[in-house]
């Protein structure tokens, strides 16, 4: 959204009356809303979703926090440009379903960023609370959650406003939030969209990766009825360069590919032992649990509910693969991280959440070695001690092993969690396509085209690993792109 | 979702099954596989395309009971539905005109080898395939296998078909004969492992199709990996084929067990 338009928005009647009801410094007293959850001791036995949102009264009254900004710094802290103070006002006036519209304006999955965004890192990092007030910011992600959910509930969603059927062909590989996101703005634009996904699920890492817990299946699943409503037609069970091949697509009529599959080969740390039965990775223990159903008992895809689950890293995979064991019933549940508690790359929330679960943090710890007993399953592992020394090139003070400080811990499953490398399906099946060493996909920046004029690509598989909403926001700007590319080539 | 258009029973536990799946019947090569999930409640299983009929737009399975998923898939019906079927994964088999190809497939592992056979032959290859099970019930497709081989040995346990003895005594008795330019082994995980102690005595250049435990099939999960020359490998996304003299079955083979207890518990539940 340009600056124009919100500043235009901004002097409607409604805004400056809405301005001038309030003054400024109450609505700096206002103190910040908190978010109810669930009991610690309850939740941790069950995936019922650990927040419960803020009531109304709650919601409007954190509404009235924000100052409707002159200069909204908040949105530029959005990947995708959520025009924040408009829709926070709608909430502050109780027009919900308004608040909700202009979210879906700029967000095809709000109910899903307002709940998974690692806000405190965006939107409200720029806050004006934030950055000049030195007081907590708006709770910006709570507000996002409760007008989507209370239009989620209210049975009137809104289907934006799609343009005239213009009948070109355009393929969306991968269903997780690049490709659904991509997909929503190429149907507002007239295409006929088609998503296509591996799995038997649409959703990518909302669905076999992120828990119950932390985010309902049946949230993610709304938002994708919106998108089949607007004309988006999904293929499940269908893998591009495999089922068939780009070239197959072609002849059917695709005038463009925007790939969106993801990272999905999970790293291991190829240390001795690591094959030993019981080590999974979070991918594996993850997607058995949420994709398969494997915790229930008239599922049949088993999952190791075990006693001692040690889980390695610090990310937000790690915290979810290591609460999930929890709630299988694990009565230690470890994370072992080789760096300190202010190193983790997991959202604070989720820290927080697990440790008020019961789970253990061994943090400057590291794995070195795993033990079998005569079956081959993992019995015990040896960790190393660390120490933090000079800052890496991440920033980060790097972790420095302890000599000597080595140490054996009984344990009978481990899930690793080191992070994830590109999925290698799609460049395997496309020799031309240019690939970092990494096994990302080169695109660029500005239109997300990729060496190969009408595959564009985003989200994971060009980042290597970021968040739900940098992939939307990709999944945008590409749909941007391709909309330009395929213009001019039909033209 | 996919249709059942044909079933057979090959023996009590064995049938092929020809399934609707156009798109997968025009893009698959020998040594692919799919992935099925029977109905929602079901896991994900990895089965060999045994062969195809593009025109028609079928696949063919060959199924083997061992547990709750393949009984399921046994019961079904022509005209029912299987609920996912994704595909086609894994690398094809590298085709090429060698000379002489040692064949040997162990019970259900016959069926993934077909393809392969079929290839070989039609290759330009001399193909000598040696198939082997417990009994004579359980060695299958024999007949298509003397139409793309230009010679089949059968073995036994018991001998009530063919000759009595292991798959590697057929296939020692063909190294010992002629020269063989490369072998082919599929089957269980421990035949396989026999079958490269023996051709690596030869330095015959083996490959061995790996039946790991699988979930998704694309790389995802890192379920099926096993060692090969000391790196780990994702069968799914790697293999299924790999250089037998370099792969640990030992690994592997107590990696198949990783569920035995609860495999066996769920098989009892499904018998109720
Ligand atoms: C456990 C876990 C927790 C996380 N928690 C958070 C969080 O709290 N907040 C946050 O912002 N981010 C989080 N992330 C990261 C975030 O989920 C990812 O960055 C995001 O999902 C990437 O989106 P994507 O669309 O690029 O790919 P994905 O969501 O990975 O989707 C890719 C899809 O493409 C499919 N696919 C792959 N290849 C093909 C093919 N050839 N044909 C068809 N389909 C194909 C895959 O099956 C998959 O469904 C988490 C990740 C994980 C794993
Ligand atoms: C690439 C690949 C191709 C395959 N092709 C075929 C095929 O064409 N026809 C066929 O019948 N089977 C094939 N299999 C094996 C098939 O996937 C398994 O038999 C099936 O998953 C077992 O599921 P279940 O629930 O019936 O048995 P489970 O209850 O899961 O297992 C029962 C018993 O079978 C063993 N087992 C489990 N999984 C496997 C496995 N993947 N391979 C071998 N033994 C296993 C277990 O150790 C256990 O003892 C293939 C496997 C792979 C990886
Ligand atoms: S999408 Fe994420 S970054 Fe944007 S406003 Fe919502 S919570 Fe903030
Ligand atoms: S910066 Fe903060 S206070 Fe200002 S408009 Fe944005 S959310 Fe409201
Ligand atoms: S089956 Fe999941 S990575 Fe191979």
């Amino acid at each position: 959204m340009d600056k124009e338009t919100i500043k235009a928005e901004r002097t409607q009647e409604w805004r400056l009356d809405l301005r001038k009801q309030i003054k400024a410094k109450e609505r700096t007293a206002g103190i910040r809303a908190k978010m109810t959850e669930r009991d610690p001791n309850v939740r941790n036995k069950n995936s019922d979703e650990v927040n419960m949102g803020l009531a109304r009264e709650l919601a409007v009254a954190e509404a009235q926090r924000c100052l409707d900004c002159a200069n909204p710094t908040c949105i530029n802290g959005c990947p995708v440009g959520i025009n924040i103070p408009k829709f926070i006002k709608k909430i502050e006036v109780e027009d919900f379903l308004g608040a909700a519209k202009v979210l879906k304006e700029t967000n095809t999955l709000p109910a899903v960023c307002g709940r998974v965004c690692p806000q405190e890192k965006q939107c409200e990092a720029q806050c004006f609370y934030t950055l000049s007030l030195k007081k907590d910011p708006v709770a910006i992600g709570f507000l996002e959650r409760f007008a989507a959910d209370f239009e989620q509930n209210s049975g009137e969603m809104s289907i934006p406003e799609v343009a005239e059927p213009n009948g070109l062909k355009i393929a969306t590989i991968g269903s997780g939030p690049a490709g659904l996101a991509f997909a929503a703005d190429m149907v507002r634009f007239g295409y006929d969209v088609t998503v296509f996904e591996a799995l038997h699920e649409i959703g990518g890492v909302l669905k076999y990766g992120i828990p119950e817990f932390r985010l309902p299946n049946t949230v993610v699943d709304v938002e994708i009825d919106n998108l089949r409503k607007m004309g988006v037609k999904f293929v499940k069970n269908f893998i591009v360069g495999r089922t068939a091949s780009f070239d197959d697509l072609r002849k059917d009529g695709y005038q463009g590919f925007f790939v969106a599959s993801g990272a999905g080969l999970p790293n291991f740390m190829d240390i001795p032992g690591e094959n030993s039965i019981g080590i999974f990775s979070s991918n594996e223990y993850l997607t058995r649990v949420n994709l398969m159903n494997a915790a229930k008992e008239d599922y049949d895809t088993p999952v190791f509910s075990g006693k001692s689950v040690a889980v390695i890293g610090g990310g937000n995979t790690a915290m979810d693969a290591v609460r999930t064991a929890k709630r299988l019933g694990a009565e230690h549940a470890r994370i072992i991280y080789r760096r300190s508690l202010t190193e983790m790359p997991a959202r604070v929330e989720e820290v927080k959440h697990a440790q008020e679960e019961g789970i253990e943090f061994l943090n400057l710890n590291n794995p070195l070695e795993y033990f079998a007993d005569k079956d081959g399953r993992v019995k015990s592992m040896k960790l190393q001690k660390m120490e933090l020394g000079e800052p890496d090139s991440s920033g980060r003070r790097r972790p420095v092993p302890i000599e000597g400080s080595e140490y054996e811990l009984e344990t009978d499953t481990v899930v690793v969690s080191v992070g994830v490398s590109p999925n290698p399906l799609i460049p395997q099946s496309l020799k031309d396509l240019e690939v970092t060493r990494w096994g990302t996909i080169v695109v660029d920046k500005e239109s997300m085209q990729s060496s190969i004029e009408d595959i564009f690509a985003g989200g994971d598989i060009v980042r290597g690993g970021a968040t739900v909403i940098l992939a939307m926001g990709d999944g945008r700007t590409a749909a941007a792109g391709m909309h330009e590319y395929v213009q001019n080539k039909n033209k | 979702m996919s249709k059942i258009i044909e079933k057979e029973f090959f023996s009590e536990n064995v049938a092929r099954f020809e399934i609707d799946a156009p798109e997968i019947a025009k893009s698959r090569k020998a040594g692919h596989f799919v992935i099925i999930r029977i109905d929602e409640k079901g896991e994900r299983i990895p089965l060999t395309i045994a062969g195809s009929n593009p025109e028609k737009g079928t696949i063919t399975l060959i199924v083997q009971k061992v547990g709750v998923s393949s009984a399921k898939l046994l019961a079904l019906n022509e005209g029912d539905d299987i609920l996912d079927v994704v595909g086609p994964l894994g690398k094809a088999t590298h085709i090429d005109k060698v000379g002489t190809v040692l064949a040997a497939g162990g019970g259900v592992g016959i069926a993934p080898l077909l393809p392969i056979v079929r290839a070989f032959k039609e290759a330009g290859n001399r193909v000598i395939t040696v198939l082997a099970a417990r009994n004579k019930d359980l060695i299958i497709l024999e007949e298509q296998m003397r139409k793309y081989s230009d010679e089949v040995i059968v073995m036994t346990d018991d001998g009530s078909s063919g000759r009595k003895g292991l798959v590697t005594h057929g296939m020692e008795e063909v190294i010992g004969r002629e020269d063989v330019n490369l072998s082919v082994a599929i089957g269980p995980a421990v035949m396989m492992k026999y079958a490269a102690l023996t051709t690596k005595k030869y330095n015959i250049e083996t490959l061995a199709s790996l039946n790991t435990i699988m979930v998704d099939g694309t790389g995802m999960c890192g379920a099926c990996r096993v060692t090969v020359g000391g790196k780990t490998k994702f069968v799914c996304v790697d293999g299924p084929e790999f250089d037998a003299h370099q792969v640990d079955f030992d690994e592997m083979l107590l990696r198949l067990n990783a569920y035995k207890q609860e495999e066996v518990d769920a098989y009892e539940r499904f018998l109720k």
